[in-house]
């Protein structure tokens, strides 16, 4: 094996080193290791002579060491990424090299994320949209920088912008094939800002979550109204928003830290630790909106009809519109039988109703 | 090595209104000049709350990309970013320069600039535009030059800022009448030619000053970050260059006898690039020849623009 490492692990080993399976510490001068079931000295006269059971152990020390980025939370998830945390079932480092040979593949949102191990015993890792997870990387569009991610994930597959970065609406057909672990995080943290940084926060039991009413209560200017939102609005107001097929963020707060919300919080990896700017904006509309109070009103409509009302509702929450194909005459809310409802019972753009009074 | 963050607007509707931030942020980033360089968005990822704790920095350089000081300046940034003890710039409204503060959030050590749009280079940023738009290095001479501000909004420094770099510009004396319009107040915008006399017409001095030469071509440099539907609709329609931006207008566009140049937001104009690093260097960073490097690459053309529909959000 190279040198380097073998020289940086004897520098090391005077402290002596404990890292993943592998002890080295300095014995009459040699270096002198041990791993499961196994030991050696290195002999001084040729430092790159390392029996191979010992490399595995030796080169991973010095990627992790020499390589990889020091900040607590990139690395943390750069050993997540390749099955190597602190967890009970973690792979010894030969079981974990056969496997990087391969590839290990991890889904981070929309992100699948491969760790491979490189000749030298480096990694390198690559990142493409899980749904293109079987295409060849000749048919996808190939990036390597991270100031690249931006253009990709400004705008969805029908080219609308996204305003928000978790939501599960990544465009397909990129790929960064072959990442140094400093540029990974990098693109992850553009694709999903802060995310990283977040999930290890929660790993180390320190998320700092802050709830809806203390996030409502700081809000100034045009989203001061926000903190009038009430809770039954608010739960609908997650519903809407919080739940994964909207955000891919599990949602870690509550109206306050006593009232948990009714929501299911979601399975995403990566924590949402207080109402993203989007919620507020969102919230400050249903805010004005709650402020009317319900009425009764009496129109007109065939049974099939109030149906169809129920179907073009859901359509549109769900997004399906695009989906409805254009002679599924079958289908409630397919653009020819919403025309012809309108034409049949709307006037001037409007449901005709009569106005039965106010609820209390 | 201390880190810079760009800290922006940006828009739940309009995807140029981020674009700025993050193209200025990578032509400062390829200079080396700092550990890390990141934005932060009011309205987009990462949120202001969160972008300090992406950066390992102990030491941070916070740049507002806004054009005045105010609202966000001064209430919501250092709310956000949780600056300990913020009580302002001492500013006089387009004076401040930094604040050294502590983040309860990450505890790393903040200086907290004034925005670039107040900033002395910012002038330089909006001849440059001019030149741009223009196509001509040494344009001035026979022309007049309107630098146009959105106007009061929640605060008079908005207009300040406009009328400081205006002031700055006319007293160069490059330009043969310098005027500040605005959006909401007068001198309105609307107005444009009024402010810059055909041959045989009168000047209306919105400023009091004028060199008593009739300038009859006109460049409207609008001192926004980014385009939106101020810059790319409101503000083309409200002059008259095009009765619908959708259709677009030429440049120069003609009205009333004169000839105008129309330049989107001066904050695409990649000059602004420097003065960012500007505002981190007047707070005390050192970053060795970063200015050198991005003054010579300043000659890139401007951040092009998708087609600009989306409203503001």
């Amino acid at each position: 094996m190279e040198r380097e490492p073998v020289a940086a692990l004897r520098e090391a080993a005077g402290e002596g080193v404990e890292y993943d399976g592998l002890t080295a510490r300095l014995s009459d001068g040699n270096l002198h290791l041990v791993v499961e079931g196994a030991e050696t000295t290195v002999d001084d006269d040729s430092p790159d002579v390392v029996p191979d059971a010992f490399v595995p152990y030796v080169t991973n020390w010095y990627y992790w060491r020499e390589t990889a980025p020091q900040r607590p939370a990139e690395r943390t998830f750069l050993r997540w990424l390749e099955g190597a945390t602190d967890d009970a079932d973690r792979a010894t480092v030969p079981d974990r090299y056969d496997a990087l040979v391969d590839g290990i593949a991890r889904t981070w949102g929309e992100l699948l994320i491969t760790t491979m191990l490189t000749d030298e015993d480096q990694r390198r890792y690559q990142v493409r949209h899980i749904d293109d997870r079987d295409v060849p990387v000749s048919d996808l569009q190939t990036y390597d920088d991270p100031d690249d991610v931006d253009a990709i994930a400004r705008r969805d597959d029908r080219d609308r912008y996204r305003p928000l970065r978790t939501a599960p609406t990544l465009r397909t057909g990129w790929v960064f094939p072959a990442l140094e672990p400093d540029a990974l995080v990098e693109v992850v943290g553009a694709f999903y800002p802060a995310t990283i940084e977040n999930w290890y926060r929660e790993r180390e039991g320190d998320l700092d979550v802050t709830h809806y009413r203390e996030a409502a209560e700081r809000q100034t200017g045009r989203y001061r109204s926000v903190s009038e939102l009430p809770v039954e609005a608010l739960e609908w107001a997650a519903e809407a928003c919080c739940v994964d097929s909207q955000c891919l963020k599990r949602r870690e707060w509550d109206e306050d830290g006593e009232t948990e919300l009714d929501v299911p919080r979601g399975e995403g990896v990566f924590p949402c630790r207080e109402p993203c700017s989007l919620f507020v904006a969102a919230a400050r509309e249903w805010t004005e909106l709650e402020r009317e109070g319900s009425r009764t009103f009496e129109f007109e409509l065939t049974p099939s009809e109030k149906a169809q009302l129920d179907d073009l509702v859901d359509a549109v929450a769900e997004g399906r519109v695009e989906e409805i194909r254009e002679a599924d005459l079958d289908e409630g809310a397919n653009r020819y039988r919403a025309r012809y409802l309108r034409a049949k019972r709307f006037e001037d753009g409007e449901l005709p109703a009569t106005e039965r009074g106010e609820d209390s | 090595m201390p880190a810079l963050v760009v800290v922006s607007h940006g828009s739940h509707l309009n995807p140029e209104s981020s674009r700025p931030a993050h193209e200025h942020a990578r032509r400062i980033r390829e200079t080396g000049a700092f550990d890390t360089v990141r934005t932060a968005f009011w309205k987009e990822q990462p949120h202001f709350r969160e972008a300090l704790r992406t950066v390992s920095s102990e030491e941070v350089y916070l740049v507002p990309l806004f054009v005045s000081e105010g609202y966000f300046t001064e209430q919501v940034i250092p709310r956000e970013f949780r600056l300990e003890d913020w009580d302002g710039w001492d500013s006089d409204g387009t004076s401040a320069v930094s604040a050294t503060l502590s983040a309860a959030d990450t505890g790393q050590t903040v200086h907290y600039c004034g925005p670039v749009g107040t900033h002395d280079a910012m002038s330089d940023v909006i001849v440059r535009r001019a030149e741009s738009v223009t196509g001509n290095p040494d344009v001035g001479d026979g022309v007049g030059l309107a630098v146009v501000g959105h106007g009061t909004e929640r605060n008079e420094n908005s207009a300040k800022a406009v009328e400081y770099h205006a002031d700055r510009i006319r007293a160069r004396g490059r330009f043969d009448e310098v005027q500040a319009l605005f959006m909401d107040e007068e001198p309105e915008v609307d107005d444009v030619t009024d402010y810059f006399a055909s041959e045989d017409g009168e000047v209306r001095s919105a400023s009091g000053h004028s060199s008593g030469r009739d300038p009859r071509d006109i460049v409207v440099v609008p001192l926004f970050i980014a385009d939106g539907y101020h810059t790319q609709e409101d503000i083309p329609e409200d002059m008259g260059l095009t009765d619908d931006y959708r259709t677009g207008w030429g440049t120069p566009a003609s009205v009333d006898g004169h000839r105008i140049w129309y330049s989107g937001a001066v904050g695409t104009e990649s000059l602004l690039a420097e003065v960012v690093v500007e505002r981190a260097v007047d707070a005390g960073a050192d970053v060795g020849d970063t200015l050198e490097q991005l003054r010579e690459r300043g000659d890139d053309a401007p951040i092009t623009s998708e087609r600009v529909s989306d409203r503001h959000g």
